[in-house]
């Protein structure tokens, strides 16, 4: 229970405080923003289907299944528009420690069973998605200045905003 | 009676029991996590049609009553049935909300 405190703290530090993003660098250039947001999605796929080995819950399932569905149909769009502005994504440190503490939680993850495990997920997914959601909102969508690339990261910006309230749901009901 | 003023009542009868307008689709579009219009008004019998314009799937649901799936660039309907207010959103993505203001024929 230690770590999980340790690992929201340093990604809260990344995210929801702009200063800290500014002093790492200045603003993420477009295809920063773009290897971030597609990252962002890639990490809760694999979230996901690491839920959809181990969890017997019904409701935790579905939801799951709607995040690899809406991430995969997220980061396609994402996919097609990079290739359509001849943007190359580039690999950023904002990118490497959203790697790094996923990779965390996901081995958090994989240790526990049951209730435990469907608990931990969900919980992990309404603060993940509150943090990504903080991060578009203050950094990256401000940040992007290709106009299809900032309204791209709206709409993703609405969807997430659906998963964490889809997520919520599902920890209100798990209780 | 005979058999065609017996056919003339019932036609009448028929006539009368007629709604006034014929039932009518109306279309909600849906557009970046938006419905739109967000507020329909329509009748019993009405049919509401919504077109899916987003590459994710959605839902168009009320809690206790009908759900309706959305699959990506596709379309789906639902016949009123009863007059009522209707507030119904996406399953998948709670934050998408719909009204449906249902008179009586």
């Amino acid at each position: 229970m230690l770590i999980r405190p340790l690992a929201a703290t340093a990604a809260l530090c990344l995210f929801a405080a702009p200063a800290t993003f500014a002093q790492a660098a200045e603003k993420p250039t477009d295809p920063q923003i773009a290897h971030i947001a597609y990252t962002a999605g890639e990490i809760d796929i694999e979230a996901a289907k690491l839920a959809l080995k181990k969890t017997q819950n019904k409701d935790v399932r579905d939801f799951a299944d709607d995040m690899v569905r809406d991430h995969e149909a997220v980061n396609k769009q994402a996919l097609d528009l990079v290739k359509k502005l001849k943007v190359k994504p580039e690999d950023n440190a904002t990118s490497k420690s959203l790697v790094a503490s996923a990779k965390e939680e996901r081995a958090k993850l994989a240790k526990l069973k049951g209730a435990a495990f469907d608990k931990a997920y969900i919980d992990n997914e309404v603060a993940y998605h509150k943090q990504v959601n903080g991060a578009l909102e203050t950094v990256l969508i401000p940040s992007a200045s290709n106009a299809e690339l900032k309204s791209l990261l709206e709409t993703g910006l609405k969807v997430f905003q659906g998963h964490e309230q889809h997520a919520e749901h599902v920890a209100a009901a798990l209780k | 009676m005979s058999p065609k003023r017996l056919f003339g009542a019932a036609a009448l009868l028929l006539a009368v029991s007629m709604p006034p307008a014929q039932a009518e689709t109306i279309t909600v579009t849906i557009d970046k996590l938006v419905f739109s219009p967000a507020t329909v008004s329509a009748r019993v019998g009405d049919t509401i049609e919504w077109v899916n314009k987003d590459a994710l799937a959605h839902t168009a649901t009320v809690k206790g009553g009908w759900d309706v799936m959305l699959p990506p660039k596709k379309s789906g309907s639902v016949v009123l049935k009863q007059a009522g207010a209707l507030d119904y959103y996406c399953r998948f993505h709670p934050n998408m909300k719909g009204r449906i203001i249902v008179a009586a024929k």
